[in-house]
């Protein structure tokens, strides 16, 4: 009781109780994310390297970051990530808007198609890789083999090993897998749409056109910047689909960020200069979620309380 | 402006037919409006002309032009909806102009219609915010504002008070009713409510179950109903139907209880045939409380059960052949529950329905 007339301890006065009660989780987060995080943007200031681990106190300054800035394959990478990133992207929503207005239409059977359109989703992607790997095999793959049955093509397509041909069999990969992420989200627009604003467009002199441009489009906007937001995250850190069906081959070009910089971390072991491309690759991501998060802050402004 | 035929107009879906073969000829510049209960068919007959339903049958011409193939945008209307249905994305300008800038006018054509549809309705405060940003009453007249910069050959209005509080409903009504006599156009407009059919319309289209009970002004509507729905839907507190059987000069009903026939429908009935009475609460009054007390009258003394004050009137509750019946008492008096009052029923108001087709006498 003693205490009570000099002053209880601070850590027991009202104000430091939020504290104390979120303590376990502000230390999780701590351990488990902040350390590891300012750990390696250490790391990534020390010509850390993961064979030598005395290296980890040399430090470098920003010899890492202007060594990769003066990169060619760095940059390369980081250029065909973003080219990547927006194909799939754009191909991934106006596929997924066309399943979405599709599926809209349909009055039966919309809850079982509905469900085998998030199939694809339920592999992952290491699996849907190899399924593509296998496919596209030049020697063995059944796409060749269909396309020689067929007679569309009596060579064998070099479908993995072909500079472009590679990209796009990893897009294709990329986009069979997720284009229902955006039709999913972008159905749920259409089943929250209401039906008089479509109707007072067809009486005000819309063609059906005009209406999906004009009224359907706007309205379904801020269910695609969600999609995109959540699909730009997905995209910017491949490495999964790429690592497995190129391995960023054929001489580098498939090579994306990620691939990269799992291959200057553990193949060259050169972890610290990893780490500095990795921080360079998350801004990238940051940039793309601010942007698309930006955009459906303005698209949803007007959603508001609009009946 | 334009006028609008319904000829022999049918509505299915699939095997249910909902509006069964209505013919209605609606004039240039008039205003129609389509009462009944939900589920008459009243606003499925709205969106058939305005293309938004197929006709399963008949034709529907606006203009000297059949439409039943024209879509929407190619028939020259308006509509106005229940709710609204303003875009969302759009601020009031974009929506007022939307049409215009849809059908390709020039931006200094859309500016000026726009400008004067919003001075019409008293939007030029509100022309940059969005619906989200809007009272219910504001909602209302940027959808009327959009009906009108079009310049329509016809208006359509799909209840388009029913989402609104009662004092705004009011005053929206009388916006309306002005807005007709400012704008002429013909007007098609659809209401379950029986006041707004009678204040606004030139004439009134009462439905039921897909049919078009009656058709004529609202007075005509009112004063000479031509079956027992349509005199208990029009006219509010609703008319006092009470079944009975003629016998002789006088109804009689169930509980021996008799009234005299009305002089003026004597020759229209026969001796013994089943019939409905009819009358509205203003022609059962207290001596003296009545607004027509000359003509034929039926005294009776009844016991008041219930009063409900109005302030120029009250509505008295009382019972006549076993069945709850309403009256008036204007200039009123305060009344006590269970008081007997020396009441008048004017006869020559009252009305005669068959009672096996509910028809009025006064047809046959």
């Amino acid at each position: 009781m003693s205490n009570i007339a000099k002053g209880v301890p601070f850590w027991r006065k009202e104000q430091f109780t939020p504290f104390i009660l979120l303590s376990p989780a502000i230390l999780t987060l701590m351990f488990v994310v902040l350390l590891p995080l300012l750990f390696s943007l250490y790391t990534s200031f020390t010509g850390y390297r993961l064979i030598r681990p005395e290296s980890l106190y040399d430090w470098v300054g920003f010899r890492n970051y202007e060594r990769i800035f003066s990169n060619k394959n760095f940059w390369i990478a980081f250029g065909r990530t973003i080219l990547f990133l927006t194909i799939a992207l754009n191909v991934e929503f106006i596929l997924g808007l066309g399943i979405a207005l599709l599926i809209n239409r349909i009055t039966w059977g919309q809850r079982t198609l509905r469900t085998f359109m998030m199939f694809p989703m339920m592999f992952s992607p290491i699996l849907v890789g190899y399924q593509f790997k296998f496919i596209f095999n030049d020697n063995i793959g059944i796409l060749n083999n269909a396309l020689q049955a067929l007679g569309l093509s009596d060579g064998a397509i070099p479908w993995l090993v072909d500079k472009y041909l590679a990209m796009f069999s990893i897009l294709f990969a990329e986009i069979w897998m997720s284009t229902s992420v955006f039709a999913i989200l972008l159905l749920a627009g259409l089943f929250a749409m209401p039906r008089d604003p479509l109707e007072a467009a067809k009486v005000d002199g819309c063609n059906a056109w005009q209406v999906f441009r004009h009224i359907t489009l706007p309205f379904i906007m801020p269910f695609a910047f969600i999609a995109m937001t959540i699909r730009s995250l997905d995209v910017a850190r491949a490495y999964d689909i790429v690592d497995v069906m190129t391995g960023g081959g054929p001489a580098g070009r498939t090579e994306l960020l990620w691939t990269l910089i799992a291959r200057v971390g553990y193949d060259n072991s050169r972890m610290g200069q990893a780490n500095a491309m990795a921080y360079v690759s998350i801004l990238l991501s940051i940039l793309f979620t601010y942007y698309f998060f930006t955009k459906l802050l303005a698209a949803r402004k007007y959603m508001g309380g609009a009946e | 402006m334009a006028e609008i035929a319904l000829h022999n107009v049918v509505k299915n879906y699939g095997k249910l037919e909902v509006v069964h073969g209505i013919n209605l000829n609606i004039e240039h510049n008039e205003f129609v409006v389509l009462v009944g209960p939900s589920g008459c068919g009243k606003s499925t007959t709205l969106r058939m002309i305005a293309g938004l339903e197929e006709i399963s049958d008949g034709t529907i011409s606006i203009g000297s032009e059949i439409v039943n193939e024209l879509p929407p945008r190619k028939r020259n209307i308006s509509m106005v909806f229940q709710n609204y249905a303003l875009y969302p994305h759009m601020s009031v300008r974009d929506n007022l102009g939307f049409g215009l800038k849809i059908a390709k006018q020039a931006p200094d054509v859309i500016e000026e219609r726009v400008r004067e549809a919003a001075d019409v309705l008293g939007l030029g405060d509100l022309m940059d915010r969005t619906p989200a940003e809007l009272s219910g009453g504001q909602r209302q007249r940027v959808a009327m504002g959009r009906a009108i910069v079009r310049n329509p050959q016809a208006f359509l209005f799909d209840e388009p008070l029913s989402n609104l509080d009662a004092k705004l409903r009011v005053q929206m009504r009388t916006e309306i009713k002005k807005l007709h006599q400012k704008v002429k156009t013909t007007v098609v407009y659809v209401t379950h409510d029986q006041v707004e059919a009678m204040t606004l319309a030139d004439r009134i289209v009462v439905m039921k179950d897909g049919y078009i009970e009656q058709v004529g002004s609202p007075m005509e509507v009112f004063n000479h109903p031509v079956n027992t729905f349509v005199a208990s839907f029009i006219g509010s507190p609703p008319m006092n139907l009470i079944p009975g059987a003629i016998d002789g000069d006088n109804i009689r009903f169930s509980d021996g209880a008799h009234i005299s026939v009305p002089t003026r429908l004597k020759d229209k009935v026969r001796n013994g045939q089943e019939i409905i009475f009819g009358f509205r609460p203003d022609d059962l009054t207290p001596v003296g409380h009545g607004i027509n007390e000359s003509g034929q009258q039926a005294p009776m003394k009844l016991v008041i059960t219930l009063a409900e004050l109005l302030g120029t009137e009250t509505i008295l509750y009382t019972q006549i052949a076993g069945q709850e019946i309403l009256g008036k008492m204007f200039d009123p008096r305060d009344i006590h529950p269970g008081e007997e009052l020396n009441m008048n029923l004017s006869l020559d108001k009252a009305h005669l329905f068959d009672g096996a087709t509910g028809k009025s006498v006064r047809l046959d």
